[in-house]
Order: structure tokens, then C-alpha cells, then sequence
């Protein structure tokens, strides 16, 4: 084991090295890039044993990880943001082919208008795809889950495709300690990819990807998929808790931070929830009965354990850091889902949409959220969904407006 | 926790300065997150890095409000609003700048009344400001007192390891140099406290008005906003055009400038708009009579009142 100080990329690339992923189709897009240099040079330098192909696109690039992984070899690929919309024919694809491999996405914001920096509306458009979802919050965890991450995607009754997702720039392109496991000790935990009968070979034809010009096999076939999915849930707590024997950390579906005995709690995924983390800290020093609950699995939604951490407690604030329009923050709707009905669910649900294209959450604002809160549950109802974004803010977005002319019609006077 | 914020110019290696930092606090057993900021960035446009460190996992992520110690690489970015370089200082703050002005001349400047130390520049390397970078890890090292001299070099040959021997050697010598100059300040710099409720005030969140969508939708209807943008101050190097050299060949030095920054006169003189020239110096490789010279954005400062 070495303790080193790398990037979020770095830790996903050695995520993929130790792995000992087989092949690695690519397409570069900021800000995923530096994985792919990353192995690219251990490749060049004979540090990593490793076929990596430049595909002309991220469709082709996904197509060619599912088709390599029907092979029977161990895949690994990457991107991020519009690279992953642009592949989404094939995310919706390649998981009805039961072929497993990892996908590392670096989440950024969606155009228009273009950014760089980052939110999850990107890896959410792969939401209801088939792919199991893991979203992380610090650089180890992105190295620690990308090899779990083969473990639940190679899981005899899972096979599927994982992504495993970190928040560009807050994470892919920030240094942080991080402990690089011995490979001895990772082939103990994740042995070679065993393809049972994924097995595509030249000499045993077989016909994937095949159409069913009926809603009855169809709707076998998709719910299969569905079934396996959920099968995820389990599946990632028994890996999870082996590679907490092994290497000493923990990983559950949900990461609760104080939230045992709060009467208040902060929901919200990502890298930012470490931010939220901090928040808790300095208004537990104020007394507050307040903790976060960060789900590490978006797919399968932990349902379960998420009834059981947030039973009994007298309001949640779901922070978004996505937005689907017409509706709002997706996480809010499918906690909603999980929790209505519920005898001991929380009295207040409140909506916060913050962080989009990497916008700051402060400190003060997740202190504020917990005043909503705590206003709500005197009123006795749900606070209106709020984006955090301030006056001045606007003000900002005012002046960039004058410039850009956006008030034509004013001019036309 | 210390936080610390390093301000210079793409190319100035100033994500270098903050991994360099960042190497040697690690090494020295803190926890540590350095990461630079990266955007539009060019050669010469002004970019930022900043370092975390503290003896506790670190929960705080992205650009600093409150830093303990701001480090100027490039004088010149100071009084740039939007280089940010002031964001945030309050009176406890270190401001170190590498400059050849004196300290109390840039107190005076930007009204700060705190600890403001300055580290001299070599003349010859004005310019480009080579070995900044280095020099400035060095110089907060020492400033932090958390760092030994010997921790600092093995950072810097960590960090430059891939470049080969002469070049860490050359950045070894610019950050020792600094870090021994610094040495009646080591330790000046103290750990910011944690943000507290009691500290805070609530948002001033609005709620955004429905806007007709042709205000919404982000088009720029204005013609040529680029012109707002006065990449002009990225340039470290300057041409100057010798018109008595200069044979009026203007379709030479206006064809190949990138940025379209050379016009012609009515005369046919060419004529540069230096609110825009990113000082590349193509047109005075291409100038056939070599009219068109190279100057350093400084010695021209300073022959101009």
C-alpha cells in the first residue's frame, strides 16, 4: 500500500490498473481527459498491460466496450457530460446484452449554454438505462469503488454495466491523499473477470443485440434487466462489506454523517455533500440536531435503507445538484417515491436546487436550509422549492445581459 | 486549516507553485487538497491554484473566501478585477508579491493594512518569469513554518521529477532562494478558523423572474463582445513597430496575427491594437525587415510616465 497525493482522474486510472482491465476504448472530453493520458502513459511505459483504442466517437466508444465485454474480456472506459450524451443510444444499448464492464463518467454540466465545471444532470440522462450507478465524494472513493464497481458488475446475478461517477474539477482535477492498495491484496478482492457464459467467441456463434418484434418477449427482456438491477442492492452490500475486511474502509449504500440521532438532515450526492459535511460539524458546535445522508448508489435506489436512516426525523432538505426541467430536483421525487406513505416518514420533504455547473453551495446556505426547515415543520408544510442563488448573483447575470445586447427590444424603442 | 491562494499567469506554473506546496505539506503528514482552477485558460491569461492542509480529513472543496496567505506571482494582476488576486483578504491575511516595488508602496496601492511582503524579481527574468513558481512554493513554505528546507527540495524533485536533472536543479535554486529569503518571516502565517454559525448571515436569495425568453435564451445579440475583453493584458512581451524600419508590407504582420489585433492606417502603416495583442510575437518573427521589436511589458512600463 502507498499513500500518494493524486488527482480524482489518477485515482480512476488506477482504479482501471489495478483492475487489470483488458481494454479500454476512448474518446477524450475535458473534463474526463487526464484518465486516459493517465493510463495511456502506463501503457507506454509498460506499467500496465492494456488495449486502448481511440474510437472516433463516444457511440462508437460504448459500443465497443459492450461488444468487448461479450468477448469475456475486462473493460474499462470513460467520459463525461456531452460525450456521454452523445453515446446514450448505445448506454441504453449495451446493458440488455448482460455484458459487464465500468464506465468512469466525470460529470459536467449540460449545454446550453456550454460549461465546464460540474452537476449531475449528465450522468442522471443515464439514469434509467440499465446501468448501475455509484457516485462518489472524495478521490479515494473513486479509486476504492471503481474496484468494487467491477465486483457488482460482474456479480453472476447483476451483469451489468457500471458507472461510477465523480464531479469534474471539485474532484477529477483536485489532488487529494489517497491510499493505493496493494495489487497483490486487490487480485485477492477482484480475481479476473470469469465471463461464464458471456462468452463470444468466433468458434461458438452468437447473435446479440436482436430484435423482438413483440411486446411480450420485450417486456421480459427489459424487466429482466430491471430484476437484475435491483439485484444490485444486495449484491453491492456483501462486496462492499469484503472490501471493508480487505482494505479497511466502508462503503454502504448510504453514508450517514451524524444523522443517528438528528432531527434534521441534509440529502444530497456527490462531492459537494463533503462541503455539506463540514456544515453539519459547525452547526453541531452550534447544538443544532442536524446530519447528512449521502446515497453512494443512485442505481439501484437503496429504497430500505433509506426508509430506515431517515425514519423519525422531522425534515429532510434534498440538495439537487441536477435539474430536470418541468419537474426539479430529481433526487427530491425519488426520495418522495421512497418515503410517502411511510408511517414514521419525515414530516418535511424540502427541494433545493444547488451547485448547477459547479456553482458554490456555502456554508451559511446550508445553515439557512435547516432554518427552512425548522420554519416548515411550525407551518406544517413543505417549504417551495428553492434555487440557491443569491441577489447579487443576479446582479452578475444582469451586467452580462447588458453586454450581450439581451434586451434587444428595448434598443428597437 | 491553512488556505492558501497562488495568482499568476498561464505559464507561470502556478499549478506547479500549488502542487510543489501541496507535495511538501503532505510530506510533512498534513491532509492536503491542492487543485488549480482551470477555465479558458491561455499563455498569459491570469489563473489561480490554491492548497488546503490540516492535521483533520478536509470536508471544505473548491475556490478559498477567507485565505491565510495570498501568493502574487505577477505583479501586474493586482489591480486585474478580474484576476481576483484581492478576493477575499481580510486584515489577518498574508499578501506575499514578487515584485521589484517596495512593500509600502503596495500597501498604499491597494489600502491593506496587514501583513504585505514582497520577493524580488531578477531582472532578467521579467519577462517571462521562468522560475516563479518555483520561487513562490518556496517562499510560502517558509512562510507556513511547517515546512523544512529539506521536505521543500523533495517536494520540488517530486514534483519536476519527469523534467530531468537541470531543470529541477534551476527551480530547486529559485525555491531555496526563496525560502531562505523569507526566513525572518517563517511561521508568519497562522491557521484559519473554521466558519461559524454564529458568524454567518443568511443568503440574500431571490427568487428569478420568468423572463421573456428571448432575454433568457443565452445568445449575445451584441456584435463583437469580444472587444470587452482586454486579452491585451495577458501579454508579457510587447511588439513595438520601428516605423522607420518598417517598409509598410502591412499585409505580412496584419495577415499572420492571430487575433486580428493589426490594422492598417490609411498611410499603410500597420497598427497595433495592444488592447488585444496577446503578445505572441508571430508578427515579429514574420516581420521581413525585422521592424518590429520584442519588449518586455516592464522595461516599456518603465520608460513610459
Amino acid at each position: 500500500m502507498t499513500r500518494a497525493l493524486i488527482t480524482g482522474n489518477q485515482a480512476a486510472a488506477w482504479g482501471a490498473r489495478l483492475a487489470r482491465a483488458d481494454y479500454m476504448p476512448s474518446f477524450p472530453i475535458t473534463p474526463q481527459t487526464e484518465i486516459i493520458e493517465t493510463i495511456a502513459g502506463w501503457i507506454d511505459q509498460g506499467e500496465m498491460d492494456c488495449r486502448m483504442a481511440m474510437m472516433e466517437s463516444e457511440h462508437s466508444m460504448i459500443t465497443a466496450a459492450g461488444a468487448a465485454a461479450a468477448t469475456g474480456v475486462r473493460v474499462f472506459t470513460a467520459t463525461s457530460s456531452q460525450g456521454l450524451l452523445y453515446a446514450m443510444e448505445m448506454i441504453y444499448g449495451v446493458p440488455g446484452m448482460r455484458a459487464p464492464f465500468v464506465l468512469v463518467n466525470v460529470s459536467r454540466g449540460l449545454q446550453t449554454p456550454v460549461t465546464l465545471e460540474p452537476d449531475h444532470t449528465d450522468v442522471l440522462a443515464a439514469r434509467d438505462s440499465g446501468f448501475l450507478q455509484i457516485h462518489c465524494s472524495t478521490c479515494q472513493e473513486v479509486l476504492d469503488q471503481t474496484l468494487i464497481a467491477y465486483r457488482l458488475a460482474e456479480h453472476h446475478r447483476v451483469r451489468l454495466p457500471v458507472i461510477v461517477n465523480l464531479d469534474g474539477f471539485y474532484l477529477s482535477f483536485t489532488r487529494e491523499p489517497v491510499e493505493i492498495p496493494d495489487p497483490a491484496a486487490v487480485d485477492r478482492f477482484l480475481p479476473g473477470f470469469d465471463p461464464e457464459t458471456t462468452r463470444f467467441r468466433a468458434g461458438e456463434p452468437l447473435s446479440q443485440g436482436v430484435v423482438v418484434l413483440g411486446s411480450v418477449p420485450y417486456s421480459y427482456f427489459r424487466y429482466e434487466t430491471h430484476l437484475a438491477t435491483l439485484q444490485g442492492l444486495p449484491a453491492y452490500a456483501e462486496i462492499a462489506a469484503e472490501f471493508a475486511q480487505a482494505f479497511g474502509r466502508e462503503y454502504g449504500a448510504l453514508e450517514t454523517y451524524k444523522s443517528d440521532d438528528a432531527e434534521w438532515v441534509l440529502f444530497m450526492m456527490g462531492s459537494f455533500a463533503t462541503k455539506a459535511k463540514d456544515a453539519v460539524d459547525r452547526m453541531r458546535e452550534a447544538g443544532w440536531k442536524v446530519g447528512l445522508v449521502r446515497p453512494r448508489l443512485l442505481r439501484p435506489f437503496p429504497d430500505e435503507p433509506l426508509r430506515q436512516a431517515l425514519a423519525g426525523k422531522r425534515g429532510v432538505a434534498v440538495v439537487d445538484q441536477n435539474l430536470s426541467m418541468g419537474k426539479g430536483g430529481v433526487l427530491h421525487s425519488e426520495l418522495a417515491s421512497v418515503l410517502y406513505g411511510q408511517p414514521d416518514a419525515p414530516t418535511i420533504l424540502a427541494s433545493f436546487i444547488g451547485g448547477l455547473g459547479g456553482r458554490d453551495i456555502a456554508p451559511e446556505e446550508f445553515f439557512e436550509m435547516i432554518q427552512v426547515l425548522r420554519r416548515a415543520a411550525e407551518e406544517g408544510r413543505p417549504p417551495t422549492p428553492r434555487l440557491l442563488f443569491t441577489a447579487d448573483e443576479l446582479r452578475e447575470v444582469r451586467k452580462l445581459q447588458a453586454v450581450a445586447h439581451a434586451e434587444r427590444r428595448e434598443e428597437l424603442k | 486549516m491553512y488556505r492558501i491562494r497562488f495568482h499568476g499567469r498561464g505559464g507561470q506554473g502556478m499549478k506547479t507553485a500549488s502542487r510543489m506546496l501541496g507535495t511538501a505539506l503532505f510530506l510533512e503528514g498534513f491532509q492536503v487538497q491542492d487543485a488549480p482552477r482551470y477555465g479558458a485558460e491561455r499563455r498569459g491569461a491570469p489563473i489561480f491554484a490554491y492548497v488546503r492542509a490540516a492535521r483533520d480529513p478536509i470536508h471544505e472543496r473548491g475556490v478559498i473566501r477567507e485565505p491565510d496567505l495570498v501568493v502574487v506571482a505577477d505583479d501586474s494582476l493586482v489591480p486585474v478585477p478580474a484576476a481576483g488576486v484581492l478576493q477575499g483578504i481580510t486584515a489577518r491575511t498574508v499578501m506575499l508579491i514578487s515584485t521589484n516595488e517596495a512593500a509600502a508602496t503596495w500597501r498604499d496601492r491597494i489600502n491593506f493594512s496587514g501583513s504585505l511582503l514582497t520577493l524580488p524579481v531578477e531582472t532578467s527574468e521579467q519577462a517571462e518569469l521562468r522560475f516563479v513558481g518555483a520561487a513562490s512554493a518556496g517562499a510560502a513554505a517558509r512562510l507556513l513554518g511547517a515546512i523544512p528546507r529539506a521536505t521543500l527540495e523533495a517536494a520540488v524533485r517530486e514534483e519536476l521529477s519527469a523534467l530531468g536533472e537541470d531543470i529541477i536543479r534551476r527551480n530547486l535554486e529559485q525555491a531555496l532562494d526563496a525560502f531562505d529569503r523569507m526566513a525572518e518571516h517563517a511561521g508568519c502565517v497562522n491557521e484559519g478558523t473554521a466558519f461559524s454559525v454564529a458568524d454567518a448571515k443568511a443568503p440574500d436569495w431571490v427568487d428569478l423572474p420568468l423572463d421573456e425568453a428571448d432575454a433568457a435564451a443565452a445568445a449575445i445579440h451584441a456584435g463583437a463582445t469580444s472587444v470587452e475583453v482586454r486579452t491585451g493584458l495577458w501579454r508579457v512581451l510587447r511588439p513595438v513597430i520601428d516605423y522607420d524600419r518598417c517598409n509598410r508590407c502591412w499585409w505580412v504582420c496584419s495577415e499572420f496575427c492571430p487575433d486580428s489585433a493589426i490594422t492598417v492606417a490609411a498611410d499603410g502603416r500597420p497598427e497595433i491594437d495592444y488592447d488585444h495583442c496577446k503578445g505572441c510575437m508571430i508578427c515579429v518573427a514574420q516581420c521581413p525587415p525585422h521592424a518590429i521589436a520584442a519588449v518586455p511589458e516592464q522595461e516599456f512600463a518603465e520608460k513610459t510616465p
